[in-house]
């Protein structure tokens, strides 16, 4: 209750939120609330090209689709595919951090020299190098982004239960004779949570964005998909006389990432009482 | 008024009545509620009482560096004739701080800078505030500069510290407890203020090193020719070190006297306890009954009633006035002087 | 100070060994057929056994390793298929390209990022904080490629300011090749006009990308403020009389940086992975540009050559960095 109403006095980290939702709620609702939400994969020749109107508010792309639904149709796959790299890389670090944290010995010290190798490659790189490596699409641009970001949470679960082995209660668990899975699961991973939280949010964002240079370089959602990125690719042939093409998918992920970063900072700001205090 | 009868001219440093107030999330907390307060020329003053009962804000408050949200509320602070609470924070900086206030503060641990040769620190003091020799910041040259690193030798050696033309290129954590606190000595000194200001500077330190330290500026106050307010909570210091003692209780004076006189015949009942309390002179572990009182809720009248074995009804009425009792001894209590005048 | 470097150097050897098994991994044993997949497309069965017995994908695994490991020292990554040129002789071309690119925009991050983290931190929780707040955050969310593709359209197109893509103005002469750092090589050869063409050349594609670092610099710098004015040793710098600005900009500053100094190196990382985009789209001729048609053109060697070499250059930065470091704070010096 307190910490709700902490978070409530930071505006930032409200409006973080309210973005979000609205994000959320676009993703879901998707083919409700495009005005033509056939134009994710239909064209129309004779309409090509138009500037903003009350018909089509953020004009019309190269093939005569409505950048306004396409725009909100392109929230949901966005939101599918950072949700499932990031959970899916959550599901993998979290593990591999556990273990190495807990167990440690040269178990733990394998896992975490594999951890440095993959953070020193740009998380960019290795994931086009990758990407590349399975065939160009969509899957592999996620399975790519998953193998290259689940290092981070493995980072922070590891210090984590480093630090809570350490401190005295696990102690006193092994003690009573509780089992290292229930230490681990019922006492290490609760303690652990509010970092790895923390990382979801921020990572939503920054999947996004990589997501999307991946869709640029025509690495990720084919065409004629409503993505983002790809919609940015396409429009550049078009500049400068379509100012609206390139403008409004762009605009959408930086809202997206901007709503994802401001809730991110808001919440570590919370969990982090060393960091509250700089506030 | 605290003044000294056997002297004629001003005090050096005189803080009267002094009240300031600090404003945070719960509240306004009265931390400093009359204060008064002199310090005579070439004179050691000590300042006693409990952690939190105001010491740190009251010499805070008299260099002027008081923390965010605090306020003073009224009540002056005279310093070789002039109002510092009238000075504005360029005049503060370039003539009282580090110049005509020297100050050593508490944890030498802390208060040295970790990235910088304690040298380049020293210095720093002296380029903006001259080696009183000149009048205040001169210009930033070689010669000056030059200069200023043999007055600084000089005033190593005088400190103590071993190989002081070495120390000076060594960084802080390459120095014990007691050689930081002689090297900020040194820098209190180096300017050549008028007053020094010494904030429990003991503290931090083991007890052989503390006594050193004590030793030290007893003869270096005589040496320079400088008067100290020198705060501590320990009243055993005090005994070593000052000529008078002023005692604080939660943010007021209640007694002031010399060091022989008032540590003999204590007068009110806060340091009769403080006295008992003191390892040295217990009878066996005693305590004081309560607790010291929040700030942002302190009780009326005297701050000390609750805890008082003496207080009567007036006592959470009102504030006690500063009366006369004995030789060179005043003090703020009901028991002492005429409660309704 | 040099065992702490040689300890230091000793600290990566691991991770860059790591990092060679795994570009190994990547190229010999997860697509399913290498040597098909390095032979091209339109390869002959008979071009296929032959790379096979060239890069002796016949021979045991561990024996495979110890070739690469050996072709990698003496840095030869076959040849490109796009460039059809050797991946090495490629790399060495466009490199310094990408390095100047690289470090104009850290060096905007850092001379921009530094002095916003600082005004923020000393108006804290005040309009300049906020305002510094919402950009910096705003900085981070912005797709880099819209973002270039947006000043394209604003200065090159529109206002026809600033060149649109490329380094030099095609009318303009190469400047003499000494470091390969046109801004460089065109003042030591006395060149004002083409210096000035690489400025105006720069410009663009450098602040794209530095957008990224000025937010990440402002932000460490911020909260490393924020944290020294909390520290005793600012309560006695100011009771002694140091002036304000001399305490924040020195005293204050040297040690927030320390936290920040830390940072560059991860963000040197980030830097990098955004060259790669940036320069595809102003067509910078340095690495990011030819990884990017690598990945076109299925170009493995190219691709996993600069993986490797961002690696490499990573190690090396993170070193740099630490040596900083232990400058600045002479006390990690002696820790390790």
């Amino acid at each position: 209750m307190l910490l709700l109403r902490k978070f409530s006095k930071d505006l930032p980290a409200v409006l973080g939120l309210a973005i979000v939702v609205l994000v959320l709620v676009a993703a879901l609702l998707a083919p409700h609330l495009a005005p033509y939400p056939l134009d994710a994969y239909e064209s129309h020749l004779t309409r090509r090209l138009k500037p903003p109107s009350a018909e089509y508010p953020f004009g019309t792309d190269n093939i005569g689709r409505d950048i306004f639904s396409r725009v909100i149709l392109g929230t949901r796959s966005a939101l599918i595919v950072s949700l499932s790299v990031v959970s899916g890389a959550m599901a993998i670090g979290v593990t591999l951090g556990l273990v190495a944290g807990f167990y440690g010995r040269w178990a733990g010290e394998a896992i975490m020299r594999v951890t440095d190798v993959f953070l020193a490659v740009p998380q960019l790189i290795l994931a086009l190098a990758l990407a590349q490596l399975f065939s160009p699409s969509l899957e592999s641009a996620m399975l790519a982004l998953t193998l290259t970001y689940w290092p981070f949470f493995a980072r922070i679960v590891y210090a984590e239960t480093r630090r809570l082995k350490a401190s005295l209660f696990v102690d006193a668990l092994q003690c009573i004779g509780a089992s290292a899975p229930r230490i681990v699961f019922a006492h290490i991973l609760p303690n652990a949570a509010s970092p790895i939280i923390v990382r979801l949010t921020i990572g939503m964002g920054f999947t996004i964005l990589t997501a999307a240079v991946l869709g640029f370089l025509g690495m990720g959602a084919p065409p004629p998909s409503p993505d983002w990125g790809l919609a940015i690719a396409e429009s550049r042939q078009h500049l400068p006389d379509t100012w609206w093409f390139a403008t409004f998918p762009g605009l959408a992920i930086f809202l997206t990432v901007l709503g994802f970063n401001l809730l991110g900072d808001g919440l570590r700001d919370i969990v982090d009482p060393r960091l509250r205090r700089s506030r | 008024m605290a003044a000294d009868p056997t002297n004629a001219r001003p005090p050096l440093l005189s803080v009267a009545n002094l009240r300031v107030s600090i404003a945070s999330d719960e509240g306004l907390a009265q931390v400093l509620d009359g204060v008064s307060l002199d310090v005579a020329e070439g004179r050691i003053v000590g300042v006693v009482g409990e952690s939190g009962c105001g010491k740190s804000t009251l010499v805070r408050a008299v260099l002027g560096i008081l923390p965010r949200g605090a306020r003073t509320e009224s009540g002056s602070i005279h310093f070789a004739g002039e109002d510092l609470l009238t000075l504005d924070e360029r005049a503060m900086t370039r003539r009282i701080r580090g110049r005509a206030i020297g100050f050593i503060p508490q944890d030498p641990y802390l208060a040295l800078n970790p990235v910088f040769r304690v040298g380049t620190q020293l210095l720093e003091i002296m380029r903006w505030h001259g080696d009183g020799s000149e009048d205040g910041a001169g210009p930033f040259n070689r010669a000056r500069r030059a200069r200023h690193r043999l007055w600084l030798i000089q005033i190593l050696k005088a400190v103590q510290l071993p190989d002081p033309e070495q120390a000076l290129d060594r960084y802080p954590h390459q120095f014990s407890g007691g050689q930081r606190q002689r090297l900020l000595i040194a820098g209190a000194l180096a300017c050549r203020p008028r007053l020094v200001i010494a904030d429990e500077p003991t503290t931090a330190l083991d007890v052989t090193t503390q006594l050193e330290i004590l030793k030290l500026l007893k003869r270096l106050v005589a040496e320079f020719g400088v008067s100290m307010l020198f705060v501590t909570h320990d009243v055993g210091v005090v005994a070593q070190l000052c000529d008078e003692v002023a005692v604080m209780y939660a943010g007021q004076s209640v007694e002031w006297g010399g060091t022989g006189e008032l540590l003999a015949r204590p007068r009110h009942p806060y340091t009769v306890s403080l006295l008992a309390c003191h390892p040295d002179r217990a009878d066996g572990l005693v305590g004081i009954a309560g607790q010291v009182p929040s700030a942002l809720a302190p009780p009326t009248g005297c701050r000390f009633h609750p805890r008082c074995g003496k207080a009567m009804a007036a006592c959470a009425g009102t504030k006690p006035e500063t009366t006369p009792s004995g030789d060179r001894h005043t003090v703020a209590c009901m028991l002492y002087g005429v409660p309704d005048a | 100070m040099l065992r702490f470097f040689v300890r230091r150097i000793l600290l990566v050897v691991p991770t860059l060994a790591g990092l060679l098994l795994l570009t190994f991994l990547l190229v010999r044993v997860v697509p399913n057929d290498p040597s098909a997949a390095l032979a091209g497309e339109n390869a002959t069965l008979a071009q296929i056994e032959e790379i096979r017995r060239q890069y002796g994908f016949d021979r045991p695994l561990w024996q495979q390793f110890f070739i690469y490991v050996g072709q990698v020292a003496a840095f030869d990554f076959g040849k490109s298929i796009y460039t059809n040129a050797p991946v090495a002789q490629d790399i060495k071309q466009r490199l310094p390209a990408t390095l100047e690119l690289t470090f104009i925009a850290l060096a905007l991050g850092a001379g921009l990022g530094i002095p916003l983290g600082v005004l923020a931190a000393i108006s804290h929780n005040r309009f300049a904080d906020y305002a510094i707040r919402v950009l910096t955050v705003g900085g981070l969310a912005v797709a880099s490629f819209w973002f270039a593709i947006m000043l394209q359209f604003l200065f090159a197109m529109e206002l026809d300011l600033l060149p649109l893509r490329g380094r030099l103005a095609v009318a303009t002469d190469l400047p003499p090749l000494v470091t390969g750092f046109h801004l460089i090589d065109s003042l030591l050869a006395g060149r004002l006009d083409i210096f000035a063409d690489t400025l105006r050349h720069l410009a663009l594609p450098a602040f794209t990308l530095s957008i990224g670092a000025i937010a990440t610099i402002t932000r460490f710098t911020r909260s490393g403020v924020l944290e020294t004015l909390q520290r005793d040793f600012v309560i006695y710098e100011t009771a002694v009389g140091y002036p304000r600005p001399v305490l924040i900009g020195v005293y204050v500053l040297r040690n927030s940086v320390v936290a920040a100094i830390t940072q560059i190196g991860l963000l040197f990382g980030a830097l990098i992975g955004g060259a790669v985009v940036v320069e595809s789209i102003f067509d910078w001729p340095g690495i990011g540009t030819y990884a990017v048609r690598g990945i076109l053109s299925a170009d493995f060697k190219a691709v996993l050559a600069v993986t490797l070499l961002v690696g490499i250059i990573y190690a090396m930065v993170n070193i740099l960095v630490d040596l900083v470091h232990a400058l600045v704070d002479p006390r990690v010096a002696e820790q390790l």
